[in-house]
C-alpha cells in the first residue's frame, strides 16, 4: 500500500496509548487508513478536529513528532484468481517471496449480502468423520466453529476436514498462529497437493495482536471474490477466533469504553457477527462456509466469547479427549450442527436422524450408568450394557481419526443398537427397525 | 427545514451542530458524497444533536450535511403488507437490486400500482373516528379493511366512500369531513411512527382466550391466552428457533409477524423458502400468505435492531385494528437490548447491570405492554399475542434481559440446558416454566367450556406428577437405586411416561410436529389414567422395563394420524399391557 503524492503530512500526536493515537487533522474520513511512523493505521473515531487511529502494529517507541499520512481510503484487497496457492500477512502484503497480486481493489469489510438473495443451504459437506457426519452433518453456506481446549487437536481436525471437503477454494485466516501451526499448515497444504487452491491470510504470535482484526475481513473478501464473481464453493478457515476476540477487547479498552462481561466490549456479538454472517449460499451456485475455532478455557462455554459465538454461528463442534475409548471425540452433547436436518435423511439415507438421535440418547444413558457407577451404586443389567456400547461407539464412531462413509457409519451404529439392545430399548420407528435391525448374539 | 454538519464519529453514533430546532427520534438524512444515510436522534444536547445511523459510517467526515426531516420513524400500512420481507426500516427486500445490501438505497414497502378489489363498509353521512372501517380489499385470503386514518383526531362524517371496484393504494377512497367542515381525502395507505402505540380500540380486557399452537408442552401444561405475552429464554443451541417456527407454522392466527432482530439470516431464509410451500392447517392456505418478516440480521445494521421490533409491533397493531389475531414472535429481544447497550456505551451514559442502560426494564415492559386482547369502536375483537425468544448471556437467566422481561411477560418457557443435552425436545422446562393465565378464572371457565369441566385440575395434577418424579429422581441418585422403596421408581417413570409421550415432541415429524387439542386431550387423560394406577413390581428393572413399553408403545401412538388404524391398533396393544400390571 502506497501513500498518494501531495498528501499532507502531519507530524502532532496530542494522545498515544498502547494501541492507538490521537491527532488533530481535518479532511480524515471515517474507517480510512493512515500511516504512523511507517505502521499502518486505521481511523476508529473523529471528534470535531481530533482523529483517533488505532495502530495495527502497536505504538511502541511512536513519538509525539510522528510522521502521519492519510490514504483517503480504508484498507483494501486487489483481488484476482492471482490470488490462488499464495500466502499473505494480515495487510495482503505477500509472505511467501512472490510478486503483489494484481487485480481489481476492493475495500474488506463491505456490505452484506441481502438476505431476501441468499438460498436455502442444501448441499452435504461430508467429511468421514462419523462424530461430524452423523451427528452434526455439515452444509455448504454454513458458519460453524469448534469448541476446543487449547490442548486439543483442533488444527489438525480442521485441515483435516478442509482437505477431505470438496470445495473449490480454501482459504485460511490465521490469527495469532504459532509459527510451529503455521508450517503445518503450510505443509498439509503442500503435501495433499492443495496449494493451487488455497489462499492464506496469517499473522502469528510473534506479530503485533491488533494486527489480527484485518485477518477475517481480508480472508472473506477474497472469499468473497470467489463465490461471488466465479460462483465457486469456498471454505474459510478462521482459527483461532479467541485471540481475534482478545484483540478488539485491547482496542475498546485503549479507546476507555465501558467493558461488558468478561471485559470483552458491548459490540462482541455485533462484531463476531459480521464476520461469521459472511457464510452464505448464493443463487448462483457459489458459497462461503466458514469452519473456525473458538478456544476454550477449561471446557467453559459461558464465557462471553464461546457464547457470542454460540449465538450466532449454526452449531458447534465441540472436542474433547474421552478416557473411556483413550480417543478424541466429538463430543455429541454439547456439538450441534443447526442445518443438519437441512440434508438428512434428503441427502442421506433415510434413517440417518432416527439413527443418530437413538445413538445419542443411548449414550446419554451410559453417561447415567457412569454416574451411578462412580457414585459406589449397583449397575442393572441395561447400565452394564449402556456402558459396553458406549465406548463402542465412542472408539467406532465418535473418535476423530474414523474415516468412513455416512451409508458405514449408519450400518455401525445399526449393528451396535443389535449388539447391546432390544428394539424396544431403541424406540425407533417400526418401520425403519423391520428394514435395518441387525440381530447379534448377545 | 432544520439543518446540520457533522463534528464527530464513533462507529454509528454521529454528533451533528444543528442550526434550528430538532426533536428526540426526529429522523435526518446524511449526505456522504450523494448517498442519503438514515439516522434517528437519540440525544440533544444544547446546538449538537447525537444521532444513531442505521448504515454504516465508513467515509463519513467532519463538515458533511444534515438534513432533519421533521418526523419519527414511521411505516406504511396498506395492503400488500403480507407475505412480504421487509429490514428493519420497512424496506422492502425484495426489490432490491443486486445480492449485496447497498447504503443508501431505501425501497418502497408497497406496490403502488397493483390494483386491489376494494368494497366499500361506511356509506356517506355516517359518523366515523380513527380506525374505523371505511372498506375492505382481499388480501390473499384476508379481508384488509381500510380505516380511518389513526392519527386523525375527533368525529368526522362521511361525505362519500369509494363504489366497489380497482383502485391502487394511492388512489382516493373516501372523503371525509371534520369538525370545521372541511373534506379530507382518505387513500389505502396511511404512515404512522413506530415507537407511538396504535389507539383505535374503546377497550383492552383481560385475555379470556386461549391461543392453540399444537405445541403439547405449551398447549397442555402451560397455555398462552390470545393477546397474552410469553418469552422464551435459553441457552443457544436448546431449540428457541425450532420452537418458534412451530409457533409460526402452527399457531391458530390470522396473521403472523416474525421480527428476525439480530439473528442468523439463514433462519430467515428457511422462513421464507418453506412458508410458501407449507399449508396453514387452519384454512388449508400457503403460510406465507399470512406471513410478514421483518429481518435484521445480526450483520445488518445494528441501530436498524431496535427499530425493527418496533416496525414488526405496529404492523401487529394494524391488523389487529381490522379485528384479526396477530402472533408477533420476535427473535431475539436479547439482540435489541445489546443494540441499546451498544449505543449508551457510545453515548458514555452511566451503565446500569451489565452494562445495560438504566431504564432497559421500562423499554421492555413498554413494549411488551401494546400486546393484547383489545375491543374495536364496532364491537368487534382483536389481539396481538406476543411471544419474544431472550438470548441469556452464558445461560444464565439471572441477567438484566431476562430478569426485565420476567416482570413484563405472563408466560415463561424457559429452555433447559440439561434437557436439550439429552436431546429432549422441546427443551421446555416443566418445573420452571409457568403460564400465569391458569390463575386467570376467565381462563380456567373458558377450557372448562372449550375442553372439559376441571380441566385446569387435571394440568395442575399433570405437573404435581412431574415434580413429584423429579424429587424421586433426585433420591435414587443419592440413594442409589436399591435404597429407596419401590414406590419412588414407579413414582419416577410415571412422570417419565408423561415427559416422553407428553412433553417430547418431534417437530420435525409431519404427524408429532403439530397435535390439536382434541388430541392433547386425549393423550393426557390416557396417561393420568395410567399414573392413577398403582403397580406391583418386584423390582425396580421390573418397573423400569414396564414403563420403557409403555413409553415405547405411546411415542408409536404419537407418530400415528389420530384415530388411524395404526393408532388404534398401538392403542389396543397399550390396553393389553395395562391388563396385567
Amino acid at each position: 500500500m502506497s501513500e498518494k503524492a501531495f498528501q499532507r503530512i502531519y507530524t502532532k500526536l496530542t494522545a498515544i496509548t498502547k494501541a492507538t493515537v490521537t491527532l488533530e487533522a481535518q479532511g480524515v474520513a471515517n474507517d480510512e487508513l493512515a500511516l504512523v511512523a511507517g505502521r499502518l493505521a486505521q481511523v476508529v473515531k473523529i471528534k470535531d478536529k481530533s482523529v483517533t487511529l488505532q495502530v495495527f502494529g502497536g505504538t511502541e517507541d511512536i513519538p509525539t513528532n510522528a510522521e502521519v499520512t492519510f490514504f483517503g481510503e480504508p484498507p483494501s484487497l486487489n483481488v484476482s484468481d492471482d490470488l490462488a496457492g499464495r500466502f499473505f500477512n494480515a495487510y495482503g502484503e505477500p509472505i511467501d517471496g512472490g510478486p503483489a497480486v494484481e487485480g481489481e481493489k476492493r475495500q474488506i469489510g463491505g456490505p452484506s449480502v441481502n438476505p431476501y438473495k441468499r438460498r436455502q443451504p442444501s448441499q452435504l459437506i461430508p467429511t468421514g468423520i462419523a462424530g461430524i457426519d452423523l451427528n452434526n452433518t455439515l452444509v455448504s453456506g454454513q458458519k460453524i466453529p469448534f469448541f476446543a481446549d487449547p490442548d486439543q487437536p483442533y488444527n489438525q481436525v480442521m485441515s483435516m476436514v478442509a482437505l477431505r471437503a470438496d470445495v473449490d477454494k480454501i482459504i485460511l485466516g490465521g490469527m495469532g498462529l504459532t509459527n510451529d501451526d503455521y508450517l503445518f499448515f503450510k505443509n498439509q497444504f503442500e503435501s495433499a497437493g492443495a496449494l493451487h487452491k488455497i489462499i492464506s491470510f496469517v499473522n502469528t504470535t510473534d506479530q503485533p495482536p491488533v494486527e489480527r482484526l484485518l485477518i477475517p475481513d481480508m480472508a472473506l473478501t477474497a472469499a468473497e471474490y470467489f463465490a461471488v464473481d466465479k460462483n465457486e464453493k469456498v471454505l474459510v478457515l478462521l482459527t483461532d477466533m479467541t485471540l481475534y476476540a482478545d484483540a478488539l477487547s485491547i482496542v475498546s479498552n485503549r479507546m476507555d469504553q465501558i467493558p461488558s462481561k468478561d471485559s470483552m466490549p458491548g459490540s462482541l456479538y455485533s462484531d463476531l457477527a459480521k464476520i461469521y454472517e459472511k457464510a452464505v449460499q448464493l443463487p448462483d451456485g457459489g458459497s462461503i462456509t466458514i469452519i473456525a475455532v473458538t478456544t476454550l478455557n477449561d471446557g467453559d462455554i459461558t464465557h462471553a466469547i464461546p457464547d457470542n459465538t454460540g449465538y450466532i454461528t449454526e452449531g458447534q463442534l465441540f472436542l474433547r479427549a474421552d478416557p473411556d475409548s483413550g480417543k478424541v471425540i466429538v463430543d455429541p452433547f454439547r456439538s450441534l450442527s443447526r442445518l443438519k436436518q437441512l440434508v438428512q435423511n434428503k441427502k442421506t439415507r433415510e434413517d440417518h436422524s432416527a439413527v443418530m438421535n437413538t445413538s445419542v440418547r443411548l449414550y446419554a444413558d451410559a453417561a447415567n450408568a457412569k454416574t451411578k457407577l462412580e457414585n459406589g451404586f449397583d449397575l442393572s443389567d441395561y447400565d452394564l450394557r449402556c456402558l459396553d456400547y458406549a465406548k463402542e461407539y465412542a472408539t467406532r464412531l465418535l473418535a476423530i481419526d474414523v474415516n468412513i462413509s455416512i451409508d458405514e457409519m449408519l450400518d455401525t451404529a445399526w449393528e451396535l443398537f443389535g449388539k447391546y439392545f432390544t428394539k424396544a430399548e431403541t424406540g425407533l420407528k417400526e418401520k425403519l427397525i423391520e428394514k435395518y435391525w441387525k440381530a447379534t448374539e448377545k | 427545514m432544520t439543518t446540520g454538519k457533522v463534528t464527530g464519529i464513533i462507529a454509528n453514533l454521529v454528533t451533528v451542530e444543528v442550526n434550528g430546532p430538532v426533536a428526540q427520534n426526529e429522523i435526518c438524512y446524511i449526505d456522504l458524497a450523494g448517498v442519503k444515510l438514515m439516522a434517528e436522534v437519540i440525544k440533544v444536547n444544547g446546538n449538537k444533536a447525537s444521532v444513531q445511523v442505521f448504515e454504516s459510517t465508513r467515509g463519513l467526515q467532519i463538515g458533511d450535511t444534515v438534513e432533519f426531516q421533521g418526523y419519527m420513524l414511521e411505516v406504511t400500512l396498506g395492503p400488500g403488507l403480507l407475505s412480504s420481507n421487509f429490514d428493519g426500516l420497512q424496506n422492502n427486500l425484495a426489490t432490491m437490486e443486486g445480492v449485496f445490501l447497498k447504503r443508501g438505497e431505501y425501497t418502497k414497502p408497497l406496490d403502488e400500482n397493483k390494483l386491489w378489489d376494494f368494497t366499500p363498509i361506511a356509506k356517506a353521512g355516517d359518523q366515523v373516528i380513527a380506525a374505523d372501517w371505511l372498506g375492505e380489499v382481499k388480501e390473499g385470503w384476508l379481508p384488509h379493511k381500510i380505516m380511518v386514518p389513526f392519527s386523525f383526531e375527533g368525529t368526522y362524517t362521511v361525505k362519500k366512500v369509494a363504489e366497489a371496484g380497482q383502485y391502487k393504494i394511492t388512489d382516493t377512497i373516501a372523503v371525509l369531513t371534520n369538525a370545521d367542515g372541511e373534506d379530507v381525502n382518505v387513500t389505502m395507505t396511511q404512515k404512522w411512527p413506530v415507537k407511538v402505540a396504535v389507539g383505535g380500540f374503546v377497550e383492552k380486557p383481560r385475555p379470556f382466550k386461549v391461543m392453540e399452537t399444537g405445541v403439547r408442552c405449551i398447549d397442555t401444561l402451560n397455555p398462552i391466552a390470545e393477546g397474552g405475552t410469553g418469552f422464551i429464554p435459553g441457552p443457544f443451541g436448546c431449540g428457541k428457533t425450532v420452537l418458534q417456527h412451530a409457533l409460526a407454522e402452527q399457531a391458530d392466527a390470522d396473521v403472523i409477524i416474525m421480527a428476525a432482530c439480530g439473528e442468523r439470516a439463514n433462519e430467515v431464509v428457511e422462513i421464507f423458502t418453506e412458508f410458501p410451500e407449507l399449508k396453514d392447517k387452519h384454512t388449508g392456505r400457503s403460510l406465507m400468505e399470512r406471513t410478514i418478516i421483518i429481518c435484521n440480521t445480526s450483520n445488518m445494521p445494528v441501530a436498524a435492531r431496535e427499530a425493527s421490533v418496533y416496525t414488526a409491533m405496529t404492523l401487529g397493531e394494524y391488523y389487529r385494528a381490522m379485528g384479526m389475531k396477530v402472533l408477533l414472535l420476535a427473535d431475539s429481544t436479547s439482540r435489541w437490548a445489546q443494540a441499546l447497550r451498544e449505543m449508551s456505551n457510545r453515548l458514555e451514559e452511566l451503565p446500569g447491570q451489565d452494562g445495560f442502560p438504566v431504564d432497559l426494564s421500562a423499554i421492555i415492559s413498554n413494549f411488551y405492554a401494546r400486546a393484547g386482547y383489545v375491543k374495536l369502536n364496532n364491537g368487534q375483537s382483536g389481539s396481538i399475542t406476543f411471544i419474544g425468544t431472550v438470548s441469556p448471556a452464558g445461560g444464565n437467566l439471572k441477567e438484566p434481559v431476562t430478569e426485565s422481561t420476567k416482570k413484563a411477560a405472563r408466560c415463561f418457557y424457559g429452555l433447559s440446558q440439561n434437557r436439550a443435552d439429552k436431546k429432549r425436545y422441546p427443551a421446555v422446562d416443566p418445573v420452571d416454566s409457568y403460564s400465569k393465565y391458569l390463575e386467570y378464572p376467565e381462563i380456567i371457565e373458558y377450557l372448562d367450556e372449550k375442553i372439559e369441566k376441571g380441566w385446569v385440575d387435571k394440568v395442575i395434577k399433570t405437573k404435581y406428577i412431574i415434580r413429584k418424579g423429579k424429587d424421586a429422581y433426585e433420591q435414587i441418585n443419592i440413594l442409589g437405586d436399591d435404597g429407596v422403596p419401590m414406590a419412588y421408581h414407579e413414582q419416577y417413570w410415571k412422570s417419565e411416561l408423561i415427559d416422553f409421550v407428553i412433553l417430547q415432541q418431534d417437530a420435525f415429524d409431519d404427524i408429532d410436529g403439530c397435535s390439536p387439542l382434541e388430541r392433547q386431550k386425549f393423550m393426557l387423560d390416557l396417561m393420568l389414567e395410567i399414573c392413577d394406577k398403582s403397580f406391583k413390581f418386584n423390582n425396580f428393572e421390573e418397573c423400569m422395563t414396564y414403563f420403557k413399553n409403555l413409553i415405547n408403545i405411546c411415542r408409536q401412538m404419537n407418530y400415528s394420524e389420530y384415530k388411524s388404524e395404526q393408532f388404534e391398533k398401538y392403542f389396543g396393544q397399550l390396553k393389553e399391557e395395562l391388563k396385567h400390571e
